[in-house]
């Protein structure tokens, strides 16, 4: 009797000890939910959402402390992709947020940069580049659209141009009836 | 029989004419007898050619020449530093007369940059260094980079750079020269093959050499019957035991690469993977012309055989063209237009793509130019039935209607996983379906919504990385100065406690400021107290600053604020305090400020160092904001460039 008691006891403290080594040992890092909406958002960085940025919206949302609808450059489709992986209700686009609006990356007017290196602060990634009073120039390629370079500009020189479509950008319309003529064979 | 046949040595099999089939495919009206009644001839001289810098998949070259410069036939006048690339030469002597852009013939309709040749009518060629016969004593790598910098791309079609593709990564046992043409109305390689049999059985032998492979099988559909009375004449004058002409019935889309070699190896290109993956190249007969004249006569890639063909043109014929030659010309020298036409189209009628107008240019992979005789009428569209017409005759064994649904429905994952990219865009589907739905153009549309996609989040995990590490880099800093102002601070309480004395409107100041920061702080940390510190992950804002550290900051910046003032000039701009948006917390507040500018504005007047506090709430972050702007556009017109 005494003996199964202590036989038992030890075994409980042996598990315990292992399940409690495994807690700390194979603990996950971080949010694995955050992670994921993390990975759906545009990455713009832009705070419109009421956020600092994509990753604490996605904390938010995941802490049901925000709704699915708030990131504008995600657009439906971002709202869509949220709510397959939520098993939540699509719901349209917050207008309190902000509007859908095309693709588009700043410029800035070279002969009219100070070079006071504000918007090399604002840009939440990095992508302007430039010396203090040397003009500024931005990389296209890194920029994500989110505009927050354009108010603390001095000298409002930079200007949001959408993204051009170009022969190596350009995607297959929609089909719809007005693109059938050209789309289908034309073997009569 | 066919299962001894097929456990035979490759060399017997290839004897035989098609032992293998692949599935499905369509027999169609070829209409190929129209553009062979003509002899082919040479399109004329043209005033000016047009060459776009895009000829090849996958890269645009950059311009070598300036407008004004004069060149030579067969000048290099464009490249690019990629590896897989083809440089483009001018197609005739003459002098540059623009460098911008221009339409192209592409199913966009979109313009692209095109260097633009005043033609002087004397066509002088540059200097040419043929190769010769010296090519079987030189190496591999030297002959590619010929075929490279003599602009080569695949004439079948896709242009893909040629001196890539005969870069393998796996051996290859088996050239595979198409020589199919399968589409209806285009007859070039077959022209092509009865007037140059002879150049390009040695264009095989160049190819055969530069691969090391053993085999060559010639494939060509049993409609061309002089193309292959040629060819055997070609192979009976000069003997060669490695290739093997194989002819096989007309049956479209024979010519596409993978049932090509599923049509004459029996060996079947894994999903995704490429010719080279079962030890084969396959090449446009066109291609092999192409570089046996490269390699013979030193002549790069500045002129093709085109058919101008369909009911719509007088005279259809097949014309060698220089590239950059405008459509309109050529049509004139077919006769003009008929009476009654319906589209214009690059390409033949299965594969090809409608252009609005005949200004464009001829392109490396224009193989065709077919005019209808009237615009097809489009038929209303119904609901699929599930007839399964066309998984029937689709050659890449897919389900289309299945497709068709995962397209409609926008379900990438599951098209993807039923091989949608392994649609070669054939059109048989398309040709078949009794509900008259234009399936190509879904799977088109979907493709390039899946690429996008990807690319978007190849784009958006870039920018992640560079928001994490900016994001790291900032709270280092602002870590620095709160250290900083923490040992100021230090040094100021000192300080003040010796002048305690004398710095009464000081004194009054700075304590107005720290209790109104205390006020807020403490307001700010009440309802924290539920929260358990060791939950960080609840707190929405956990990503800026802590609010300690930033309530600190604040406290720090209005106390160093409330002494400048008393020390300095009242006149001191009080945005030196709040400058542009740096940390995270602010980047959203001028975000949010946009939203609430007006709202924002009516709280302008509020107290100044309520700005220098990390906001908490979206209005109090936008007021902050907005704020901001609004006293920096008073200072900026005092204070003008820093
Ligand atoms: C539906 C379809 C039909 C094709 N038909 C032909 C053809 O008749 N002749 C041809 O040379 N290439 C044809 N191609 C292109 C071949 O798949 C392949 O790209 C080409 O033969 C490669 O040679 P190249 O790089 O020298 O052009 C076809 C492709 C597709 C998708
Ligand atoms: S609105 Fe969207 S893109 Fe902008 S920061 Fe928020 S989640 Fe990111
Ligand atoms: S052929 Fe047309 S109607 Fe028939 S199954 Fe395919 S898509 Fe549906
Ligand atoms: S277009 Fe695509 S789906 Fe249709 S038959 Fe051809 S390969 Fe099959």
């Amino acid at each position: 009797m005494v003996i199964a008691v202590a036989i038992l006891c030890a075994l409980a403290l042996a598990f315990g000890l292992l399940l409690g080594y495994a807690a700390i040992r194979f603990k996950v890092e971080g949010n694995p939910i955050a992670d994921q909406i993390d990975n759906i958002l545009p990455q713009t960085q832009c705070g419109q959402c009421g956020y600092p940025g994509c990753r604490p919206y996605a904390e938010a949302i995941a802490n049901g402390e925000a709704e699915i609808n708030q990131c504008p450059p995600g657009g439906e489709a971002g709202i869509q992709a949220l709510a397959a992986l939520l098993d939540r209700e699509v719901i349209p686009l917050n207008a309190e947020n902000g509007e859908v609006k095309p693709k588009a990356v700043a410029v800035i007017d070279e002969s009219t940069c100070i070079g006071c290196t504000l918007c090399i602060q604002a840009c939440p990634v990095d992508a302007i580049l430039g010396a203090a009073k040397q003009m500024h120039t931005v990389i296209a390629d890194e920029c994500t659209g989110c505009e927050l370079c354009l108010p603390p500009c001095p000298v409002d020189c930079i200007t949001m141009e959408p993204v051009k479509q170009t022969v190596m950008t350009w995607k297959w319309p929609k089909p719809d009836h007005s693109t059938q003529a050209k789309s289908k064979t034309h073997l009569n | 029989m066919n299962f001894f046949r097929r456990r035979k040595s490759l060399n017997t099999q290839i004897a035989h004419d098609t032992a293998w089939s692949f599935h499905g495919g369509l027999v169609l009206p070829d209409h190929k007898a129209l553009s062979k009644q003509h002899p082919l001839k040479k399109a004329a001289l043209p005033p000016q050619l047009v060459i776009p810098l895009q000829q090849q998949a996958g890269g645009v070259n950059t311009p070598l020449v300036e407008v004004g410069d004069t060149v030579l036939k067969g000048q290099k006048i464009a490249d690019s530093k990629n590896p897989v690339g083809a440089p483009i030469h001018a197609p005739s002597s003459g002098k540059i007369v623009a460098i911008d852009e221009r339409t192209i013939p592409h199913p966009s309709g979109l313009p692209a940059a095109c260097i633009t040749l005043a033609t002087d009518g004397k066509d002088t060629w540059a200097d040419r260094a043929p190769i010769g016969n010296r090519y079987s004593e030189l190496p591999a790598e030297t002959l590619r980079q010929a075929i490279r910098e003599g602009g080569i791309v695949g004439l079948g079609g896709a242009a893909f750079p040629t001196a890539t593709k005969l870069t393998p990564t796996h051996p290859i046992d088996t050239l595979i020269i198409n020589a199919i043409e399968c589409e209806p109305y285009i007859t070039c390689d077959d022209i092509l093959t009865q007037h140059f049999a002879n150049e390009i059985i040695r264009g095989i032998d160049i190819l055969l050499r530069l691969l090391g492979a053993p085999h060559c099988i010639i494939g060509i559909e049993d409609n061309k019957p002089d193309a292959i009375t040629s060819l055997q004449h070609a192979l009976k004058a000069k003997p060669d035991d490695r290739i093997k002409l194989t002819v096989v019935p007309t049956r479209y889309p024979s010519g596409s690469e993978k049932q090509l070699i599923k049509l004459l190896t029996g060996r079947e290109v894994p999903s995704g993977g490429l010719p080279a993956n079962v030890g084969v190249v396959c090449q446009n007969i066109g291609t092999v012309y192409a570089i046996h004249q490269l390699v013979m006569q030193g002549n790069p890639l500045i002129s093709r055989l085109v058919t101008i063909t369909g009911e719509g043109v007088r005279n259809p014929a097949n014309l060698e063209v220089l590239i950059g030659t405008p459509i309109h010309q050529l049509i004139e020298a077919c006769g003009g237009y008929q009476e009654n036409t319906g589209q214009l189209i690059m390409g033949g009628p299965m594969m090809g793509f409608t252009l609005e107008h005949d200004q464009l240019p001829i392109v490396k992979a224009s193989n065709c130019i077919l005019v209808t005789p009237k615009t097809p009428e489009i038929k209303q569209e119904i609901p699929c039935i599930r007839c399964g017409a066309c998984e029937a005759v689709c050659p890449a064994q897919l389900q289309p209607q299945q497709l068709l649904w995962y397209s409609r429905s926008g379900e990438h994952e599951k098209a993807k996983k039923h091989n949608l990219f392994d649609c070669i865009e054939c059109g048989c589907c398309d040709y078949v379906c009794p509900s008259h739905i234009p399936l190509v153009q879904h799977y088109r549309y979907t493709k390039s919504e899946i690429k996008t996609r990807e690319q978007e989040m190849a784009a958006a995990e870039i920018a992640k990385q560079r928001f994490e590490s900016k994001t790291k880099r900032e709270e280092a800093l602002a870590q620095e100065k709160e250290d900083r102002l923490a040992k100021k601070r230090q040094q100021l309480e000192k300080k003040t406690k010796e002048q305690h004395t004398d710095g009464g409107t000081k004194q009054d100041a700075i304590q107005a400021a720290l209790a109104r920061v205390k006020k807020k702080k403490d307001a700010q940390d009440a309802p924290k107290v539920t929260e358990p510190a060791s939950e960080p992950a609840t707190n929405p804002t956990d990503d800026t600053p802590t609010p300690q550290t930033a309530a600190e900051r604040a406290a720090a910046a209005a106390k160093r604020r409330a002494e400048k003032k008393a020390q300095q000039s009242p006149a001191t701009n009080p945005t030196d305090d709040a400058p542009a948006p740096k940390t995270a917390a602010e980047r959203a507040a001028a975000a949010a400020k946009r939203r609430a500018e007006k709202k924002a504005q009516q709280s302008a007047s509020t107290n100044p160092t309520d700005d220098a506090l990390a906001p908490k709430t979206a209005a109090e972050r936008a007021a902050a904001a907005a704020k901001r702007r609004a006293e920096k556009r008073q200072s900026s017109a005092h204070r003008g460039p820093s």
